[in-house]
């Protein structure tokens, strides 16, 4: 299937300064090299069951959270790695809980699609499509009965648009105002079956229209674009106004998890995908040709980010399995 | 309820027609007027959706009470109680806690039909990661409603649409909490041990009342708590009276009884002179015409026959 096309942002994004388009650049740098990473594992058999990539998809996350706010929380479905990178979470908590250690977020309980850190207000890592909207919109009405001025990101999948509970949820949010931004990664396949096998409708940022949920499809490959639709929705759903939809258009390179050898599309689809609209290379491109950094310095972001990423790989390989013990602990809190 | 709302600012009530309706069943009647919509949250027919939303509400510190309208509605909301409710905190490795109340009628009502009139007792106390506790009393209620909104994980509390309209004593302290997983023997007995919870305790004490003019002296246990489950003081129990009798108003596969029986059969073989048994609701979906619903629910008089054949006794006009 073709790649849709897509739309101009209705907003031109305002470039933000050099260190701030430095920043964006190393987090987006950082899930790439840490996926890749994490892909090498995998193969390796030193992780296992599902495991499912971002890369492709790193300037969803990375510019929504360039704009995220100090009480602002977030929540996702099983792809969750980027995530919780771009929140925050060191690295090598996270490589450890994919190999199953106990230096793991989840002390290797979770695994892949369940990590959490409430440190970082980030709530999952969940492994049931769709589940996580109405957790979501939870997050968002906790920051509306606290008062604390946090938005929840919530963020799913074009597959999971399809789960009645998001419907429910939108109908919720939107009813009581509750300040949440919806953000639907649209990479065009639900796992193997693309968009227009699975979703009836042009557009899903349209999908809240019914409720009056204000939508807009981005350009999900191009971080400032991301950032500055970021901007906006947050603004509105801080301001009391309630939810917003972001529709994400982006690309996962990678099949839906390690043990999808993706032949429902075409080696010409990622290719055109990945040598004309990478979001690292073009926001080098943007760095490079507005002199914010030179090629010596992007070599030493380099080194320093793969440098990061081996620690971290070290780190999930070296560290305990959890003992034995930790098979009956956390099933209940202590009263 | 209201109690713990005036205790603990965190905690809040959100379910189907639970405002400005009063309460389907009435039990949230004037929680609206003391605490407001904030606290007190109508909302649409969206089992799945408001469930999931209480989960989110509770990893973040929040301790939301939901009220099904009727439990045969949380099969909409069964994956949240599961998946994200009672999994949550181990998938996280101890970080992440959901303190959250799932309450509301349990159970067969009265002529309501199939879909409306299911035990979910089995269902529930299946899961690790939740608490599960059926009230037959009022104090019952009050004591373990409470114990459920304080205690930080989350608890399914099974509540009786029949047992709504009994009245019964109830304290009046304020702090009058049951701890989970503690059995209450109703009524001491030293032939034979009667276990039941919620509406079927009834059941069971009008089944030992009919048994006790036949001389058979049964010990009635309120089992309070379904998971965790007071096994010691049913094997305590077993071993005065060394016969026992399940009164479920589930199904039997795989039921609680079923439990039961595999427990006290590896904790206190010895001491039984017949084997653990059990009455049952049928295993069929209840029927609607009045003589087939009581056919399918467990009645005195077949917990009292099924008594009598544990005791090696004489039915009732028989031999």
């Amino acid at each position: 299937m073709a790649v849709k096309p897509r739309q101009p942002d209705p907003a031109t994004p305002a470039t933000p300064p050099p260190e701030e388009l430095l920043r964006l650049y190393r987090s987006m740098l950082l899930i790439r090299r840490f996926e890749e990473k994490a892909g090498q594992l995998y193969g390796m058999g030193q992780i296992n069951g599902f495991c499912h990539l971002y890369i492709g998809q790193e300037a969803v996350v990375t510019g929504m959270q360039a704009m995220a706010g100090p009480t602002d929380s977030c929540i996702t479905s099983y792809r969750d790695h980027g995530h919780m990178l771009a929140c925050g979470l060191d690295p090598k908590g996270v490589m450890a809980e994919l190999t199953g250690r106990s230096g793991g977020y989840s002390r290797g309980k979770g695994g892949s699609m369940h990590m959490f850190s409430r440190d970082h207000r980030f709530y999952g890592g969940h492994g049931i499509v769709g589940a996580q909207v109405p957790l979501g919109i939870g997050l968002g009405f906790a920051h509306q009965y606290r008062g604390d001025g946090g938005v929840a990101h919530v963020y799913l999948g074009d597959g999971a648009v399809n789960q009645g509970q998001v419907y429910e949820s939108f109908n919720m949010a939107a009813l009581w105002k509750l300040p949440v931004v919806f953000v639907i990664e649209n990479n065009l396949y639900a796992m193997g079956t693309a968009s227009a096998r699975h979703a009836a409708g042009d557009e899903l940022c349209a999908r809240g229209a019914a409720y009056g949920i204000p939508g807009e499809r981005i350009d999900g490959m191009n971080v400032l674009s991301v950032r500055s639709a970021a901007a906006r929705a947050l603004a509105y759903a801080r301001a009391g106004a309630g939810p917003f939809i972001l529709e994400m258009m982006t690309y996962r390179y990678r099949g839906h998890s390690m043990s999808d050898p993706a032949k429902y599309r075409s080696k010409e689809e990622v290719s055109e995908m990945r040598d004309n609209h990478d979001p690292i290379d073009r926001l080098r491109q943007i760095l490079q040709s507005q002199n914010v950094i030179d090629e010596a310095g992007l070599k030493e972001i380099d080194r320093t980010i793969k440098a990061s990423v081996a620690a971290a790989a070290d780190f999930a390989q070296t560290s305990p399995e959890p003992a034995a013990s930790e098979l009956w602990t956390d099933v209940l809190s202590e009263a | 309820m209201a109690e713990e709302m005036r205790r603990d600012p965190d905690v809040f009530l959100m379910g189907e027609e639970v405002g400005q309706y009063q309460g389907a069943y009435k039990i949230s009647q004037g929680l609206l007027d003391e605490f407001g919509p904030k606290r007190v949250v109508d909302t649409p027919i969206t089992e799945m959706g408001f469930t999931g939303l209480a989960c989110g509400a509770a990893f973040t510190g929040l301790k939301p009470i939901v009220e099904f309208m009727t439990f045969n509605f949380s099969l909409q909301a069964i994956d949240h109680i599961l998946n994200s409710a009672a999994k949550t905190r181990y998938m996280s490795g101890g970080q992440l806690s959901c303190p959250i109340v799932f309450r509301g009628p349990n159970g067969a009502a009265a002529r309501v039909g199939a879909q409306h009139s299911q035990d979910f007792s089995s269902w529930y106390a299946h899961c690790p990661g939740l608490k599960v506790v059926a009230p037959w009393s009022a104090a019952d209620a009050k004591g373990l409603l409470k114990a459920a909104i304080r205690d930080p994980n989350p608890v399914v509390v099974l509540e009786n649409e029949l047992l709504y309209g009994q009245t019964f004593d109830v304290p009046d302290d304020p702090d009058f909490v049951l701890p989970f997983g503690q059995a209450e023997i109703v009524q001491s007995g030293r032939d034979i041990t009667l276990v039941a919870w919620s509406r079927m305790v009834q059941v069971a004490l009008d089944a030992a009342q009919t048994l006790k003019a036949e001389g058979i002296e049964a010990e009635v246990i309120n089992l309070r708590s379904l998971r965790p489950l007071d096994i010691d003081t049913l094997v305590t129990s077993v071993q005065k009276t060394n016969r026992i009798l399940t009164v479920e108003e589930g199904w039997p596969v795989a039921g609680l009884a079923a439990e039961i029986a595999a427990q006290i059969v590896e904790r206190a073989f010895d001491w039984l002179d017949a084997p653990p048994s059990r009455v049952c609701g049928a295993d069929v979906p209840l029927p609607y015409a009045a003589n087939l619903e009581q056919l399918a629910l467990p009645q005195p008089a077949t917990v009292a026959a099924a008594a009598r054949a544990l005791c090696n006794r004489p039915s009732e006009g028989g031999a």
